[in-house]
Parts: structure tokens; C-alpha cells; sequence
């Protein structure tokens, strides 16, 4: 080809180029249809996102219960998780459960009274200058990485509770790491509790102003509870991050699989044992490598249920105002 | 449309510059490492000092553990593996399925080391049957009371690696028996760091790992003395005892596993030389012992030799447990 | 005294109606100054809880800040990680951070603008839309390892379809453009994972950025003759591309922060380079904070303090850059 042919075929490339749409109503019919259905592909790729999950956590998890040694009633009612160990496996689900209740619980326990006072605090009484410093101050909260927090539950959260609480705080126990979790949750009900309480209309707050009403009164007897679904679904929200948190237990919570409830014991999450198989790195057919599959359909079903709960609230019990 | 324009740009702008500096580096090949974590450290200082003298070999170093290791070995995913025990007949297996041959190489001696809290004044020392009534699942001390009655009235906190360790098995085979098995209320991980951690915070803990994690923590963790069995005198690791072998019962050699195809790369077998030639003042360095020279020059004369298979197995399949030095050619 | 004006009462599931003089006047205590006391005692109840939060963050920065800074240099930067924690720095975990990031980025952005252009532009509502709405705001609260799970299988092993003994090889694996079939774990694996993760943050921000867009700039175009798309690609888009930046940037913010789904996909615990291609091995910043955190000695919590300060540099840069972009968009 000479480059003659080639300068005069690029000037024509892009004169097309240039023009963009094409002339004719059919070609850009054409054009407007295969664009759609690039669209709705993309849009699709959402649903394919879950199917695949269920997919693969599905087949694993039928594959891990047809394994010899391991039964579904044993998984489901059992309260010893050994599946490490040689020969003798167990694999009841209930320690793991516990230990991811035991720490979403004490991060609940901070967080959400927390949160909620906090977002009561910024809609409802602070000055314009101190939301201006508070409200940037939770969303730094909020981007921080989830494995700064595991590290300073580790550097500072933990030696303070074996310092000055109490001696039998050890490395890893479930208070250090349900305190991280707990600030790591905090921005998130802060900020969409707030958003819920801005929500509702100033209307109601003036009636209740009018009618001599405390800020206390408006803002917990009236402000609150016309935004409860919002502040329930933030709730849910932020008990879902907490349950599916993974960086911080797996730094500070431990890895003893046991059915206790005390603040000061080394647990194991499920999260936390998911790390722990994936981190050994086994291949994908041994019956420790499964059992991480099933404990991870019981994760995803949880924070499923929990995601569709929330939804229902959002839409159920929302107060609509005119 | 020129902000979409500006965007992009933007976006790509690190891909390009990323794409030119990458092409312009020369090539110099992967050395694929995995295995025991009771080995990783002396396996990192090595591929540290490699790297450093050949940049442009990319060396990665796993730790997945002795078995794991040894399961993507067998696999072809990794051209050395790291274990702090001899490979077993089944993980032999694998790798002929799969037509991996390999070459034996020891590296290093470690003294398997039982490590309580500083704050645990009371075990003084402790036997071999000591150890089994606390590890043994049938038997699984609840309190160190259990185990020696003039010790204190509190509940034992054990830590332990995973089954992926070779660490644990070498431990499980001396103490229990092979076909004994470990209390199922232990904390596990397969990272010996952790285990340190645990130890370290926790005041009735007992644990148990190399000894290179060992030296390197020293005042976070105090080593019993083990009883030797065979002279009934408590011994705490040392360098010299680990040496001399009068740390026992768990005294043993650390192995790195190379595969033949891998040797066939310039790059691994650049480092499996450079490995051999450094192993003993970097084993030293990381805490553990070198072994005598004359077991490294019959390593590098296999190395040189391609001699595959392992000598810890006699023509019987039963293991060979004497002296390295003896078993080894 | 007449009766309080009625106010137009807010309805709920739970049928009666409730008046806010009914609220008020059944608040115990019933004194004026108890009333005032309860006030000042939940104002003060709220200034403390603020105020804790506010002293959390900045006892977290400060201990970073105090154990990482005098390990921060250029060196650290340009070292890679090492047994002797004077020598080790977060090169690896830098660049893998940055290559994974942008992969993910260039990955998310076309996909997540697309799902939102469909659902705001195209979609006509049914049942199907509306399913699909419901997928998206499911998939942000699945669990990031659920994600890594997802990418390991899919991405890394390509659902066993392409056997990892005999992987499918295109290119030069020492140049640039290199691609193996299955993707392993390298960092096209890597950033993919992350992109599923992301997907639903740059979803929703782009559907509030099409929706910012006024409807009369659509009407005027349509009216105009022009089709659903051309409007799209010709005055929504740029006009809602602001909004969209900042979406991005906040999408990049969250994947340069996950470590779980990395962790699964399997990267060494070694690595001392730079990725090369698509393929390389990586590590990312939050493995790098992980690993040296878990080491029991002082020097290497001070590496991962120093790295976390890397970290929250880099994020605190994007903030800054996404609040930018912010003010330009009020100017304009």
C-alpha cells in the first residue's frame, strides 16, 4: 500500500468518525438496538453476579455434605467445628455462629445506640460549624481501610483491655475485635440514620415546636420515630458489614472455633476460618477446603436474608408524607 | 465531550507509562516458592539475597504450609517446596501421577521448640508424656493442675499449627504416635507469627514451632527445656544443642524440595546453587542451625547430579529416623 | 382554649394516627423545668457520644501517626519488603495496589455506567427491572471474601473450563501484553475480583448522577429528533459526568482497601517485583499492612503503621480530588 492509499483511507476513517451518527434511519435503528442490548447486558451482569454465586456455593457446599464424615444435621445442630485436626472432624456450624454473634453483638452494642445519638446530634442540634467538622471527620471514618482497623485493635484496643481491664484479656479475644468492628460500622449508622432524619419534613418539627415541645421531645418523640424504617434499615445495613467483616477478625479475633459468650475468650468467626482455610492454600478437594465453601453459603445467606429484610423495612414501613 | 476525552486520559495514562517502563526491563524468569512456614523464614532470606543480586529474576515465596506446599508441588504449580519434614509416601504418589520428579535437598537443622508465656514460672521443664497428656485428644488436660499437680489450678491455652504443617505433623509423629490424634480445643494457625502472638499474650498459653521463631522472639516467649528420653536430663534448645543433637526428641532437618522440570529453568537452578552455597550463614542468621558442611556438598553434588527421590524412606517404605548425617548421601 | 389545629398526620402501617401534641403532652415528666433538664441531659448525653467518635478517630490517626512515622522515607517507598524491617519498604504493594486498581476502574466503569444508563435511560419499569434493582442492592451488603470466593473460581480458575496443567498462552509472559488462560492469580484476576465488589458503588452513583441531570436537557434533545441513545451519549452522559468521576473515585477508594477478596484469590506472601503484565503476581497495600501486622516484633508494627500512613495518603489524595470535582460541579 502506498502512502497515498493509506493517508487518504485515514482521512476518510475519520471523517466517519467525525460524523458519528449514520445516516440512514435504519443503520441507526440498528445502531440504537445493539446499543440496548449492550446496556442490558451490563445490566444483566448483576443478576448473573448472584446466580454464579449461589452457583458455585451451592455446588461446593453438595459436593462438602456428600464427603464421608459429614453429615448436614451434624453441620446444622452441631456444636463442635474441628475440622483441622486428623482424623477426628467435626463440623457443627454453631461454634463459628457464635463467635460471629458474640463479636457483631459487642460491635452492635457501640455502634448503633452511638450512631443514632450521633445522627440525632448533627440533624437535629448542631450548629452549622460543627457539622461542618463532624460530618467530614465520619465519612474519614468511613474510608478508612477495614485492616487499619484490625491493626489497631491489635496495637491499642487490645494491650489497653490487658493493661487496665483485666489481665485475662489475651492477644486474641472477642472484645478488642468487637470494638474495632463496632467503630468500623459507626460512620455507617451515623451517616444514613442522619440522612433518614433529614428526611422527614421540617412540618412535623414546627408543629411540635409550636406545641411547646423540648428539642428533646421533637427530635426522640417525633423526629425519630417518623424515620424508624430508615434508621432500622441502617441498622441492618451496618450488622451486615459487621457479620461479613473479615480483615479485623482475622487480626484480632483468633482461631479457636468455640461456643462461648465471654467478651474476654478467643473466638473464631466465620469469616475468620474462611482466612484461615484460604490462607493455607489447599487444593480445591479436600474436605477442610469444602467445609470453608459451606461455611461461606451460610455467611451469604445470612447477610442475604438480612439485605432482603432491610429492603422490606425500607419499603414497607416508610412513612410517607405529602 | 472533552471532559470524556480528559477523563480517559487520564484513566489510561498509568497504563501507558506502566506498559513502557515494564517492556523496557529484560526478562529474567520466576522461581516459584511454597511450603512450610517453619522454613519460610530461611526461604525468604535466601530469595531476599537472590532477588537482590538478580533483579530481574522474579522470585515469590508462599506459605501454605508443609502439606499444602507439598500438594502444589505435586500439582506442578511451584518449583521448590519447603518442608520442615521428609515427604511422605502418599505426597510421592502425587507427584508421580503427575510426573513431577524431584530432588532431596537439606538445608538446615531446627529444634522444634515448646514455648510458654514469660509469665509462666512453673513449668520448669517437661517430659515427652507430659506434652501427650496435654496434646493427646483422649487425654486433653484441661488444666495444668492435670498435668503436674504441683503446678497451678488454671486452664491451658494451647496453640497449635494446622494440618497443613509439617510442623504439626513432625510434633503429632514424636509426641502421639502416628496415628495419635491432636485435642480438637486448640487455637490454630497455620502462620507460626501468630502463634508467637498468642503465646506471647496469654498467660496460661502453651505452644509450640521452629526455632527460628523462637530466637527471633525471645523475650515474648520462654522455651521449656524438654526432657531427653533417652538421657533423662531437661535440655533447652540452644544453637549448640540443636548442634550436637542433645535436644531431643525434636531435633530435626529442614528440607527444600526442587522439582526437576523447574531445574530445567536457568533461573531455578541459579538459585537452588546460590541457595546451597548460602544456606549455611543464612540458616544461621534466621536463627536456625547449619547443618555440617559435608551434608550441604553432598546436596549440591545431587543438585548437580539431578539424584531424584528421597533417601528418608527405606526400600521398605518405612522411615528412616537416624542422624541425617548417616542417612543422607 | 380552642383545640390544637389539626396537622396532616403521617401514616404508617400501624393505622392510628399519631398527633405530635399527643406525643409531647404524654412525655413524662410533665413539668416544665424536668422537661427542660431532660433536654439539656440528651443534649449533653449527645455532645459526649459525638465527641467520642471524634476522639476514636483521632486516637487511631495519632497511633498510626506515632508508630509509623519515622519508618515513613523515599526509601520506603522504593524498597521491597524484607526480613530486616530497616530495609523493607512497600514497593510491591504500591505498584500491585496501583495496577489493580486501574484494571478494576477500567473494568468497573464501563459495566457499572452501562447498568445505570440502562436502568435510568432505557429500562422500561416491570418486573425485571425492578429484580434487577433489588439484585444490585443485594450485592452491596454480600461480604467482600464472598467476592474473592466468586473471583477464584471464576476468574482465577475460569470454572475449571480451561485446564491448569495446560494453560492457554498468548503472548511474550516477559512483555506487556500477555495473556494466559486460566487468568491464575495474577493481576487481571485480581482486579476483576475487585471490580465485582465495586460494581454496586458505581452503579448507584451513576444512577444519582443521571437522575441530577435536568429532564429538559433530554426532552430538548428528543424534540429535536434525535434518538435515545444519541440524547444518552451526547448531552446526558457529559453532563452527569462530573458526578460520574466522583462515583468512580469512590469506587476506587473502597477496592484499594480490600484485602479479603485478594487474600482468597491467593497471592505470595514473598514478592519482590513490580508487576509486568496482566498475568504478574501481585500484593496489594492492606496484604502488605496484614502481613507485617501479624509478625510479633515492634519493628514490623511500625512498617505496618508506616504503610497504613501510605494508605491513607493515597485515599485522603482521592478525597480530596473527588471534593475538587465536587466544587467544579456547583461552579458550573
Amino acid at each position: 500500500m502506498s502512502a497515498a492509499t493509506v493517508i487518504s483511507a485515514a482521512r476518510a476513517a475519520a471523517a466517519a468518525s467525525r460524523r458519528g451518527t449514520p445516516r440512514s434511519p435504519a443503520a441507526r435503528d440498528r445502531r440504537e438496538r445493539v446499543v440496548r442490548g449492550a446496556l442490558f447486558a451490563s445490566a444483566l451482569l448483576s443478576v448473573a453476579t448472584t446466580a454464579t454465586i449461589i452457583g458455585i456455593l451451592a455446588s461446593e457446599s453438595v459436593r462438602f455434605f456428600g464427603m464421608p464424615g459429614v453429615s448436614l444435621t451434624e453441620f446444622l445442630f452441631g456444636t463442635t467445628w474441628a475440622p483441622l485436626l486428623g482424623a477426628d472432624k467435626h463440623f457443627g456450624i454453631w461454634p463459628l455462629l457464635c463467635g460471629t454473634f458474640l463479636v457483631t453483638a459487642i460491635a452492635a452494642a457501640f455502634a448503633l445506640p452511638v450512631g443514632l445519638i450521633a445522627a440525632i446530634y448533627l440533624s437535629e442540634y448542631a450548629r452549622p460549624r460543627v457539622r461542618a467538622v463532624v460530618k467530614p471527620a465520619l465519612e474519614v471514618l468511613a474510608g478508612i481501610p477495614t485492616v487499619v482497623y484490625g491493626y489497631f485493635a491489635l496495637t491499642v484496643i487490645t494491650p489497653f483491655l490487658h493493661d487496665h481491664v483485666s489481665e485475662r484479656f489475651g492477644t486474641f479475644n472477642a472484645l478488642g475485635a468487637g470494638i474495632a468492628v463496632g467503630i468500623m460500622i459507626l460512620p455507617i449508622v451515623a451517616s444514613l440514620s442522619e440522612d433518614a432524619l433529614r428526611a422527614v419534613p421540617r412540618s412535623l418539627r414546627d408543629a411540635a415546636f409550636a406545641l411547646g415541645g423540648t428539642r428533646f421531645d421533637v427530635s426522640v418523640k417525633v423526629v425519630v420515630p417518623a424515620a424508624l424504617s430508615g434508621i432500622m434499615a441502617s441498622w441492618l445495613l451496618a450488622i451486615t458489614r459487621a457479620i461479613g467483616e473479615t480483615m479485623i477478625v482475622a487480626l484480632a479475633a483468633g482461631g479457636m472455633a468455640a461456643m462461648t459468650l465471654s467478651p474476654t475468650a478467643e473466638v473464631q468467626t466465620m469469616t475468620a476460618y474462611m482466612v484461615q482455610v484460604f490462607l493455607g492454600d489447599a487444593p480445591a478437594t479436600g474436605v477442610e477446603y469444602r467445609s470453608s465453601y459451606a461455611v461461606a453459603t451460610v455467611l451469604f445467606v445470612v447477610t442475604l436474608g438480612l439485605t432482603l429484610v432491610g429492603n422490606l423495612i425500607l419499603r414497607r414501613f416508610r412513612e410517607e408524607y405529602d | 465531550m472533552k471532559h470524556a476525552r480528559i477523563a480517559l486520559a487520564v484513566l489510561l495514562a498509568p497504563i501507558a507509562l506502566l506498559g513502557a517502563w515494564t517492556a523496557a526491563r529484560d526478562a529474567g524468569g520466576t522461581v516459584r516458592i511454597d511450603g512450610s512456614s517453619t522454613v519460610y523464614p530461611f526461604a525468604e532470606a535466601v530469595a531476599e539475597e537472590f532477588s537482590k543480586k538478580n533483579p530481574g529474576t522474579k522470585v515469590t515465596v508462599g506459605q501454605s504450609g508443609t502439606g499444602g506446599g507439598f500438594k502444589r508441588f505435586g500439582a506442578g504449580e511451584t518449583d521448590f517446596s519447603n518442608a520442615s519434614r521428609p515427604i511422605k509416601a502418599g505426597e510421592i504418589e502425587a507427584c508421580k501421577a503427575k510426573s513431577v520428579e524431584f530432588v532431596e535437598l537439606p538445608v538446615a537443622f531446627d529444634g522444634l521448640t515448646i514455648v510458654v508465656n514469660p509469665a509462666n514460672d512453673w513449668a520448669k521443664q517437661i517430659t515427652v508424656e507430659q506434652l501427650k497428656a496435654i496434646f493427646l485428644s483422649s487425654s486433653a488436660a484441661k488444666r495444668w493442675k492435670d498435668v503436674d499437680p504441683s503446678w497451678p489450678d488454671e486452664p491451658i491455652k494451647v496453640y497449635s499449627p494446622g494440618t497443613d504443617s509439617g510442623t504439626f505433623d513432625y510434633f503429632r509423629e514424636v509426641v502421639l504416635g502416628k496415628d495419635g490424634t491432636m485435642r480438637a480445643d486448640m487455637s490454630v494457625s497455620e502462620e507460626d507469627n501468630v502463634l508467637v502472638r498468642g503465646v506471647a499474650g496469654e498467660r496460661n498459653a502453651i505452644g509450640f514451632f521452629g526455632f527460628a521463631y523462637y530466637t527471633e522472639n525471645a523475650k515474648k516467649v520462654r522455651a521449656v527445656p524438654v526432657v531427653n528420653p533417652k538421657t533423662g536430663k531437661a535440655v533447652t534448645p540452644t544453637h549448640d544443642t540443636i548442634e550436637d543433637g542433645s535436644y531431643a526428641p525434636f531435633g530435626r532437618p529442614l528440607f527444600v524440595y526442587a522439582s526437576k522440570a523447574g531445574l530445567a529453568k536457568p533461573s531455578c537452578m541459579a538459585f537452588a546453587q546460590f541457595m546451597l552455597d548460602h544456606a549455611g550463614e543464612l540458616a544461621e542468621e534466621v536463627g536456625y542451625v547449619k547443618l555440617p558442611q559435608v551434608l550441604y556438598d553432598r546436596a549440591k553434588a545431587n543438585l548437580k547430579a539431578l539424584r531424584t527421590g528421597t533417601q528418608m524412606i527405606g526400600p521398605d517404605g518405612k522411615d528412616l529416623h537416624g542422624p541425617i548425617a548417616e542417612t543422607y548421601r | 382554649m380552642a383545640p390544637p389545629p389539626a396537622v396532616p398526620a403521617p401514616t404508617g402501617s400501624h393505622g392510628h394516627v399519631r398527633r405530635p401534641a399527643q406525643l409531647v403532652a404524654s412525655a413524662a415528666p410533665s413539668s416544665q423545668g424536668a422537661r427542660r433538664a431532660m433536654d439539656r441531659g440528651f443534649l449533653a448525653i449527645c455532645l459526649a457520644l459525638t465527641a467520642l467518635a471524634m476522639v476514636i478517630l483521632a486516637v487511631l490517626l495519632f497511633s498510626v501517626w506515632r508508630d509509623g512515622h519515622e519508618r515513613l522515607s523515599g526509601e520506603f517507598l522504593t524498597s521491597y519488603a524484607s526480613r530486616k524491617p530497616g530495609e523493607a519498604g512497600v514497593k510491591a504493594a504500591l505498584w500491585g495496589s496501583v495496577w489493580v486498581c486501574v484494571t478494576c476502574a477500567l473494568t468497573a466503569l464501563p459495566i457499572g455506567v452501562g447498568t445505570a444508563l440502562w436502568l435510568e435511560e432505557f429500562a422500561r419499569p416491570s418486573k425485571l427491572t425492578s429484580f434487577i434493582k433489588l439484585n444490585i442492592s443485594n450485592l452491596a451488603g454480600v461480604p467482600s471474601i464472598v467476592y474473592g470466593i466468586l473471583g477464584l473460581t471464576a476468574f482465577a480458575r475460569l470454572f475449571g473450563t480451561v485446564n491448569a496443567d495446560t494453560p492457554i498462552a498468548i503472548g511474550d509472559p516477559d512483555g506487556f501484553l500477555f495473556l494466559q488462560l486460566p487468568f491464575g492469580n495474577g493481576v487481571l484476576a485480581g482486579g476483576l475480583t475487585l471490580m465485582l465488589v465495586v460494581l454496586p458503588i458505581v452503579i448507584v452513583s451513576s444512577q444519582e448522577a443521571l437522575r441530577a441531570v435536568p429532564r429538559s436537557l433530554r426532552a430538548g434533545s428528543l424534540a429535536l429528533g434525535a434518538t435515545q441513545w444519541q440524547t444518552t451519549w451526547s448531552i446526558t452522559l457529559p453532563a452527569a459526568l462530573p458526578m460520574v468521576m466522583t462515583g468512580a473515585i469512590l469506587a476506587v477508594s473502597r477496592a484499594i482497601g480490600e484485602a479479603a477478596p485478594i487474600l482468597v484469590l491467593g497471592v505470595p506472601l514473598f514478592i519482590r517485583s513490580v508487576p509486568q503484565n496482566l498475568m504478574s503476581d501481585f500484593t496489594v497495600l492492606p496484604l502488605q499492612i496484614y502481613n507485617w501486622a501479624n509478625r510479633p516484633g515492634e519493628a514490623f508494627h511500625e512498617l505496618a503503621a508506616a504503610a497504613i500512613i501510605v494508605l491513607l495518603a493515597v485515599l485522603l489524595t482521592f478525597n480530596a480530588v473527588a471534593v475538587v470535582i465536587r466544587q467544579r460541579l456547583r461552579t458550573t
